[in-house]
């Protein structure tokens, strides 16, 4: 069995001495095999150590403050890499083994074209002249499916698309016939159309080149289409390997279980998402009942948008200007109570919608009706009011929060602003009293952002919002950077708040399964304007528009047994 | 490209005329009344007359403006006050020793500061990089007098390395003989703050993704620090040089007093205490200029290193 393995791990320990002198064990002493000519899936959450072990294969590690245990092996074709020297490193990397990242954008330099890039790997492992090189270049982004690949070649990075990007980092990995090709999360920062193509790319040129691929993850729908083996790794710790059958018929494992359960379902909407806890505690994981979702016809409408429209200008040529509509006649009803979804790929105009309601953007057409009044043409004293009813919580919860407060400021500032709470005593007791609804110690209070999690700081960000007892609260792609565990809590935070306090949310989201799970309507955009709109079930039951049933198509099904596909 | 140009060239003439009025109104809010300095002695209501007629204060303040509006458009500034040297000469004859020492030590400090910064970010928080960013600490710490007298004393009269000031009359004479110890003792001053700032820029790159990807690729480190780091790391070091380049024609005011260049440092100065009106106006609006053209050549130089920018 051994010889058929291209990398084996052996017992990889690896440690990170922190400035504050301790040391964080990261892996701790892991070992699993990659076959040849298969595909292995690493999933886990943040922390779990799948980069790092990715990291470690390349040796790219930062060397000042990275301990390998010496007992550590990484046998890639019997030769343990963990022993070679600088030169034999730097001949492996990138020809033997090659590896894509995360984010396509930031991991091309932004100041050579892209068929440089690709092209310097080729002169450098291949021993190409500058025009072999340049022919090979043309070669490779034409069997990357990338479009007009001749004139392609001399464009630099910012100039392609993210789906772009990532295909063209895909040619460069493949431009020297690696036996083994690592994924790192390369799907990540993409749209869900995107996704399915890259997806599908990686596994044709798998089987075309006969490659080995270590496929990284934290999403394990992802996994299930195309990958052999699955790694389930948590704290540094495999919890559980098999083939992806195995994984996903039987799982064994207390944390596999929760993880494929924790992610929202297209086709069942529990009461409550399950969280980790609920699966690693004794007595295992119920699933609650299923909740209804759907306009009645007697809910009462506290948002009324109508033809809203919101423009850019930009200068061409020496007067000239050109005008891009970002957002194009889009009206909507939103009840008391419930949540309206909008989806759509990047640059659909759904964050521009949102923005344009609580007036970080001016809009340049229609109305939003709050309570029958008009938000968007009052003056802005007169909408000053309304800022305390509207709330927004955005995408990044590392950038949104204010790094120089602590968290009883960022919670009391905005109550001072509208007046609530007679003194700072009642309003630093009600901000305590926010901080234990959604799930954070008293002591928070005195801490600053950067000592919570990304989960926790999106709690911070909803409870300052809730400081303000806004009736609606506009959540933008409020859970989309979160693990999957932590988005289900999130998500049933925020679930638990308007069932409380009869909130009404407009959730915007790529994420399709997230929104048919917490939307009573949805709402699909493309390009600016409406595709569709209806109750979240019928929209993802009958699409009625070939836009909406593609992006249906896209989301990853996970594991499909193909007998019960064929019966 | 052109279009962007011209716009930008247009945008200059209401940014000029702001100056001009703000050089004016300053003036003669607090400038004082030069008739008075100029007078000396002969301080008799017929002298003061006299000089306020020959200097066209007589005039209304709007008839000055216009004065001074066709001055910047002929670039024919009169005559100095003080001297009364026509101002074009003094800024002629005074521009070159300045432009050839203040030119010449950014050139040194940028190919000292940027190698030097690039390998102490590659080391960074060994050794090497601790122990040059404490002689850059210490370095920029001490004051430019110290190293003048010091280098006058030590470098010059003692060792007789150089001379202990003087300025000639051939660029090659200047550069090779007079330049050196004023040049030296300048980057004494300059270096510290700039390689830690350079370091900076070069910390900041080393830490996006694309390194990695450089790496991954098996690219040995000379390659990844020299080809892609290094040109994104340039990107704002342009912006600085080019911020700071207008700002060489006014010279090194301590280096041209104490070695005895004939440059503009020392007439500005002369220019302010004795409220010589034209050459102030001259060299006010040359910075301007200077400062206007060099921000439109810094845009361009982006465009050329770096392909994201936008000019529009």
């Amino acid at each position: 069995m051994t010889q058929d393995n291209l990398l084996s791990i052996r017992n990889l320990k690896v440690n990170f001495r922190l400035e504050s002198g301790e040391r964080f064990e990261a892996l701790k002493g892991i070992s699993f095999d990659i076959p040849k000519h298969r595909t292995v899936a690493l999933v886990g959450e943040s922390g779990s150590g799948k980069s790092v072990t990715s990291m470690a294969i390349m040796q790219l590690l930062p060397s000042n403050n990275t301990e390998v245990d010496p007992a550590s092996e990484i046998l890639f074709n019997g030769k343990n890499l963990l022993t070679l020297t600088g030169s034999e490193l730097r001949a492996m990397r990138g020809k033997d083994v090659a590896m894509i990242f995360q984010e396509p954008m930031s991991s091309l330099n932004p100041v050579f074209t892209v068929g440089d890039q690709i092209a310097e790997t080729l002169m450098l492992h291949a021993g190409l002249g500058r025009s072999a090189a340049k022919k090979r270049v043309v070669e490779l982004l034409t069997e990357v499916g990338l479009p007009d690949p001749a004139k392609k070649a001399g464009a630099y990075p910012h100039q392609l698309s993210g789906g772009q990007q990532q295909r063209v980092m895909i040619a460069m990995a493949i431009a020297c016939e690696p036996k083994l090709l690592i994924a790192d999360e390369p799907t990540t920062a993409l749209d869900v159309t995107i996704q399915k193509q890259i997806l599908e790319l990686i596994a044709k040129l798998q089987k075309k080149h006969g490659m080995s691929v270590l496929f990284i993850t934290h999403d394990l729908g992802v996994v299930g289409e195309f990958a052999d083996d699955v790694v389930v790794m948590r704290h540094g710790v495999i919890r559980e390997t098999g083939t992806v059958k195995q994984i996903f018929d039987a799982p064994k494992d207390a944390y596999t279980k929760a993880l494929l359960n924790c992610r929202p379902h297209l086709d069942r909407r529990p009461m409550r998402l399950a969280v980790i806890d609920d699966f690693l505690r004794e007595g295992g994981y119920v699933e609650p009942a299923e909740r209804q979702r759907g306009y009645l016809p007697d809910d009462e409408i506290i948002l009324d948008v109508q033809g809203l429209g919101k423009s850019f200008e930009s200068r061409e040529g020496l007067f000239g200007k050109h005008v891009f509509h970002a957002v194009k006649d889009v009206s909507f009803k939103l009840a008391r109570g419930k949540t309206l979804g909008i989806v759509g790929e990047s640059g659909s105009g759904k964050t521009t919608v949102g923005l344009t309601l609580v007036r970080l953007h001016e809009a340049t057409a229609g109305k939003a009706l709050f309570h029958g009044k008009d938000i968007l043409s009052m003056s802005p004293r007169e909408f000053q009011d309304y800022k305390r009813r509207i709330q927004i919580i955005f995408q990044n919860p590392y950038a949104s929060l204010n790094p120089r407060f602590t968290v009883g400021q960022i919670l009391t500032e905005p109550m001072m602003l509208h007046d609530i709470g007679t003194n700072q005593h009642e309003r630093l007791q009600m901000a305590r009293e926010l901080l234990e609804r959604v799930g954070l110690p008293e002591n928070a209070m005195f801490k600053y952002p950067h000592e919570f999690s990304g989960g926790q700081r999106q709690r911070i960000a909803i409870a300052r919002c809730l400081t303000m007892k806004p009736e609606l609260l506009i959540c933008d792609e409020s859970v989309s950077a979160l693990d999957v565990s932590v988005q289900a809590q999130v998500l049933n935070l925020l679930q638990d708040l308007q069932d409380e306090y009869q909130l009404s949310y407009l959730f915007i989201s790529h994420d399709l399964a997230v929104v048919k799970h917490i939307s009573d309507q949805v709402m699909v955009m493309n390009k600016g304007e409406v595709v569709e709109q209806a109750d979240a079930d019928d929209i993802y039951l009958r699409p009625k528009q070939d836009y909406t049933r593609r992006l249906l198509s896209s989301i990853p099904q996970g594991w499909v047994n193909e007998a019960i596909v064929a019966a | 490209m052109s279009a962007y140009i011209i716009r930008r060239i247009l945008q200059m003439i209401p940014t000029l005329f702001g100056v001009m009025l703000l050089v004016f109104t300053l003036f003669t809010l607090v400038g004082g009344d030069p008739t008075y300095i100029l007078a000396g002695k002969h301080l008799t209501a017929e002298v003061l007359a006299n000089l306020r007629a020959q200097l066209g204060l007589d005039k209304t303040l709007p008839e000055q403006f216009m004065i001074f509006v066709r001055q910047v458009l002929t670039l024919d500034f009169g005559t100095s006050w003080s001297t009364q040297q026509p101002v074009s000469d003094i800024i002629s004859t005074r521009i070159g020793p300045s432009l050839t020492l203040t030119g010449s030590m950014m050139i040194v400090d940028l190919l000292i500061a940027i190698p030097l910064a690039a390998a102490v970010a590659y080391f960074r928080g060994g050794l090497t990089d601790r122990i040059v960013t404490i002689a850059c600490t210490v370095a920029m710490s001490i004051s430019a007098l110290v190293y003048i007298i010091a280098g006058q004393y030590f470098l010059a009269y003692r060792m007789e390395m150089f001379p202990v000031r003087g300025w000639g009359d051939s660029l090659l004479t200047n550069l090779l003989v007079y330049v050196p110890l004023p040049l030296l003792m300048g980057l004494m001053v300059s270096l510290g703050p700039d390689i830690r700032f350079y370091r900076s820029f070069f910390l900041e790159e080393m830490n996006h993704d694309y390194v990695r990807t450089a790496r991954a690729k098996g690219l040995s480190e000379k390659t990844v620090m020299l080809k892609h780091v290094l040109r994104n790391a340039m990107i704002p070091v342009v912006t600085t040089v080019m911020m700071s380049l207008p700002f060489l024609m006014i010279g090194a005011l301590v280096l041209e007093s104490f070695f005895g260049i004939p440059g503009m440092g020392n007439e500005v100065v002369m220019a302010v205490n004795k409220s010589d009106f034209p050459v102030i106006k001259a060299v006010t609006i040359y910075i301007a200029l200077a400062t206007m053209l060099f921000n439109l050549l810094a845009d361009l130089v982006y465009k050329l290193i770096d392909p994201r920018v936008q000019l529009k």
